[in-house]
């Protein structure tokens, strides 16, 4: 008996001393509780593949043209290349097309009389490749992003094949940070076709929105290198956007991936611009065009929206630009990060965006830390008054639980969300349950003429079952949350499952303790319960 | 209800319940009538949930895809004006309500926004009260893939957790108990599914959470009153089924009232006092340790006599398998 308690008492105190240990550093709080976003991103993988089937286009065409062979035709359509060569040449195309190994080369039936129509397709394991290189680089891109932007404490992570979960706690400007985290950021320099007669017909401006309706009316006049891109003005009196159709070159004359540097500089109309510094390969491509095009007019175009379209005067080296546009500070600033972090290899869809205001938060915390602190001193002013000296021990093992509660989720860095602490309410609630269950049992037994020690005994043993019974019930359900729930609820039901075990352990062993303690002490002879 | 202080000698007690002598399963099918009623709500409702969002029932986006925000002003705002401004916006499907103590707004759009549905939404009013300032206090976007996601994974935390309880159930009663309490089970979730369809309140991942929490927490009264007949059974064995189910109930009823007034307390401080966010969480808690107490009182009990007739089991057989 006295070995039992010693026992019973030294693994109470040894699990309060951890609990206290663990709770002296501060609990982690959901963004539910300290404001914050919560993002799920859906890596567009397919554009990944398309974009790379579009660069490789580029690179056989030089080859091509390099060993002089004439192309009919080359163009993309969706995963591979169409190419259309003259029969006589057919050798030395098979011999440059061995040097891409990553296609798969058919012949097209149909062939017209003069040439041969091949179908390059991009091989299988190149294009799962490219799916996986694809989510990861975007994650990576958006943690530099991220770092750069400055936010304590994200969390991002790659979740299932192509999804990127990303938790911003207590970030300010939602908004802004999903600008910078959503956008592509894809820089490139493209040439205005000004020669062309059908870009005579494109309209002056048209109204924002009304952008894939002009796309659609011209779509039949615009040649097929050529596309139609819209430039974003911004009335610098009343504030009112317009957009601007020009036609432009489909191929890019120079992409983001070449730079090494952007920064905001303020022109001296205090009009904040960024700056872009390329690398030698850029500056040096950047300079062949600049000086092949002379008096023509270049498109700097990010994310399929044109910035600006300066007129070329000379040759530009050195390998720096400068990308103007209506920006605001802030904009340009973030326009400079998402440059120097790079551009995700594939356009990203935010699927979830779940944002709390730090208000919010904030009042959710204090409600929730009031609701318990009522709902703890209503139960044990009622537990006091129904079960007198009893019911204080009841009270006492209702602290422990809850301290041991604590300790155990701050132990397993459980994060505390509002459901979270709805659990550790309803744990008070539930925690005297249990020594009201046991209670009524040993008064029965009281009743029934027993001797308190062996009433407590009796009381102890008969409600075991129905406790055990209403605590595996509970927890069943708390594992199911658990399982399939996802964040708060997550919370939920760890703060659940948790308590309920807490509780069967306080209740069995540490009241059971008090009593056998004084029983072996005094020789009860009545029991305020 | 008396209050009485007992002292005998030995002990000291508070009674809430003297000895009572309550009939509980004398009116059965009174009780049986009401609570299949109700059921039948909740079985309507639990078809047209089923049937996504083109059912009647008010399902939360978390289910349907779509954004919800909370936009918190400073001066009040007219629902027609704010309804005004999302129709002149494109958004003349959103769906409004008004927390007027707070000056807040709650919208609900249904509709796919590519994650920036809040930002439109903030833009019109911000345009259009230019001297009204508000914050966005929280807004929530799921796109329909999560929401089937979702929707899948309550679905899967319902089967499973049922399942669990079934399987407990069978392990720890005899049938006819088994069956009375699994009834009982899903009376209650079933009542408070009725409960909310008819109040037309959201039906969200929290509510799910919440009525899964209470399907638990529910057997655990009926649990404390089958242990009671189960041990009258064997003692009392002269005696009518009626009678020893009236008896027990009423021997147990202090500490049935008692587990669920202490859990009330709780949940009932979380409904007032808990704010906005987690409201309709505490009033299905509410609800919930409400109609556990009342069924595991007027539902499960008197099942077992229905039962009995139904499928006569040998007199000896345990109500409970031993743990």
């Amino acid at each position: 008996m006295k070995t039992s308690i010693t026992w019973r008492v030294g693994l109470i105190l040894l699990f309060s001393a951890i609990s206290v240990f663990c709770l002296l550093k501060p609990m982690t709080l959901g963004l539910d509780l300290q404001g914050g976003m919560h993002l799920i991103l859906e890596v567009e993988g397919e554009k990944a593949v398309e974009n790379t089937v579009e660069r490789e286009l580029v690179i056989i065409r030089e080859s091509l043209e390099k060993e002089k062979v004439a192309v009919k035709s080359i163009q993309r359509e969706g995963n591979s290349i169409l190419l259309v060569t003259p029969t006589e040449s057919e050798t030395a195309v098979t011999k440059i097309l061995d040097q891409y190994p990553n296609f798969r080369i058919k012949k097209e039936s149909g062939t017209p009389s003069d040439g041969e129509k091949k179908n390059l397709s991009l091989k299988e394991p190149e294009v799962k490749r490219i799916l996986e290189a694809s989510t990861s680089q975007a994650l990576e891109t958006i943690r530099n992003r991220i770092d750069q932007f400055g936010v304590t404490e994200p969390l991002i992570q790659k979740q299932g094949e192509n999804q990127i979960l990303i938790q911003l706690p207590g970030v300010k400007d939602p908004k802004r940070a999903m600008e910078l985290i959503g956008r592509t950021a894809l820089l490139e320099f493209k040439l205005l076709d000004e020669d062309n007669p059908m870009g005579r017909l494109l309209p002056a401006t048209i109204e924002p929105g009304a952008e894939e309706k002009t796309v659609k009316e011209f779509q039949d006049q615009v040649p097929a290198d050529r596309q139609i891109l819209f430039e974003r003005k911004v009335d610098k009196e009343t504030g009112e956007v317009t957009k601007r159709p020009y036609l432009v070159t489909k191929q890019a004359a120079l992409r983001g991936d070449v730079i090494t540097d952007a920064r905001v500089v303020i022109g001296d109309f205090n009009e904040p611009s960024v700056s872009i510094v390329f690398d030698s390969v850029g500056a040096k491509q950047f300079e062949k065009v600049t000086g092949e095009n002379l008096e023509k007019r270049l498109a700097i175009v990010l994310d399929n929206t044109i910035y600006s379209t300066p007129t070329i005067q000379g040759k530009i080296s050195g390998g720096r630009a400068q990308i103007t546009g209506s920006f605001t500070s802030s904009e340009a600033n973030d326009l400079s990060i998402a440059l120097r972090a790079g551009a995700l290899p594939a356009p990203v869809n935010i699927i979830q965006n779940v944002t709390v205001g730090p208000s919010l938060g904030q009042d959710s915390i204090e409600k929730g830390i009031r609701a318990f602190l009522i709902s703890a001193l209503l139960v044990v002013l009622y537990m006091l008054f129904y079960y007198r000296l009893c019911g204080l021990l009841a009270n006492t093992m209702l602290c422990l639980n809850l301290l041991l509660l604590m300790g155990a989720l701050a132990a397993l860095h459980a994060t505390l969300t509002l459901p979270g602490i709805a659990a550790i309410v309803l744990t008070v609630g539930m925690a005297v349950d249990t020594n009201v269950l046991i209670y009524e049992r040993i008064r029965d037994e009281l009743r029934k003429g027993r001797p308190v020690r062996l009433a407590i005994d009796a009381g102890y043993d008969k409600a075991f079952s129905s406790i055990f019974d209403s605590h595996v019930t509970t927890l069943i359900t708390a594992l199911a949350l658990f399982l399939f729930g996802t964040g708060p609820i997550k919370g939920f039901a760890v703060s659940l499952s948790l308590g309920v075990i807490i509780n069967l352990f306080t209740a069995l062993v540490g009241t059971k303790v008090i009593f056998d303690i004084i029983n072996r002490r005094w020789r009860l002879e009545r029991l305020s319960i | 209800m008396v209050v009485e202080t007992i002292e005998e000698g030995i002990v000291t007690m508070i009674e809430l319940f003297k000895k009572t002598e309550i009939d509980f399963v004398g009116k059965r099918f009174v009780f049986f009538v009401i609570s299949g009623l109700a059921v039948l709500v909740g079985v309507v409702a639990m078809i047209q949930i089923a049937r996504g969002p083109s059912g009647g029932a008010n399902l939360g986006v978390d289910f349907t895809g779509g954004t919800s925000l909370s936009l918190k002003f400073n001066k009040p705002v007219r629902m027609e004006e704010a309804r005004h401004i999302l129709a002149t916006g494109g958004l003349a499907d959103a769906e409004l309500q008004a927390v007027v103590a707070e000056q807040k707004l709650l919208v609900r759009i249904k509709k796919e926004g590519g994650g920036k549905m809040d930002t439109r939404v903030s833009n019109l009013f911000f345009k259009a009260l230019p001297e009204n300032p508000f914050v966005v206090e929280s807004s929530t976007e799921i796109g329909p893939k999560i929401g089937q996601k979702l929707q899948k994974d309550a679905g899967l935390a319902i089967i499973l957790s049922t399942l669990g309880i079934i399987l407990y159930i069978a392990f720890r009663f005899e049938f006819r108990f088994g069956v009375a309490a699994m009834a009982a089970t899903f009376h209650d979730v079933l009542v408070i599914l009725g409960i909310f369809y008819l109040l037309d309140k959201e039906i969200t991942l929290l509510f799910i959470t919440a009525l899964l929490t209470i399907a638990g927490y529910s057997l655990s009264d009926t649990v404390v009153v089958f242990d009671r007949i189960r041990e009258n059974l064997r003692t009392k064995k002269r005696e009518l089924l009626p009678t020893v189910i009236n008896r027990s109930i009423n021997e147990v009823l202090a500490r049935t009232f008692n587990t669920s007034f202490t859990t009330l307390l709780a949940v009932g401080t979380l409904f007032f006092f808990g704010g906005e966010v987690i409201h309709d969480f505490a009033f299905v808690m509410v609800l919930g340790v409400l109609v556990g107490t009342y069924s595991s009182w007027f539902i499960a009990s008197p099942l077992l006599i229905v039962l009995k007739d139904v499928m006569p089991s040998r007199n000896e057989a345990p109500v409970f398998k031993k743990a």
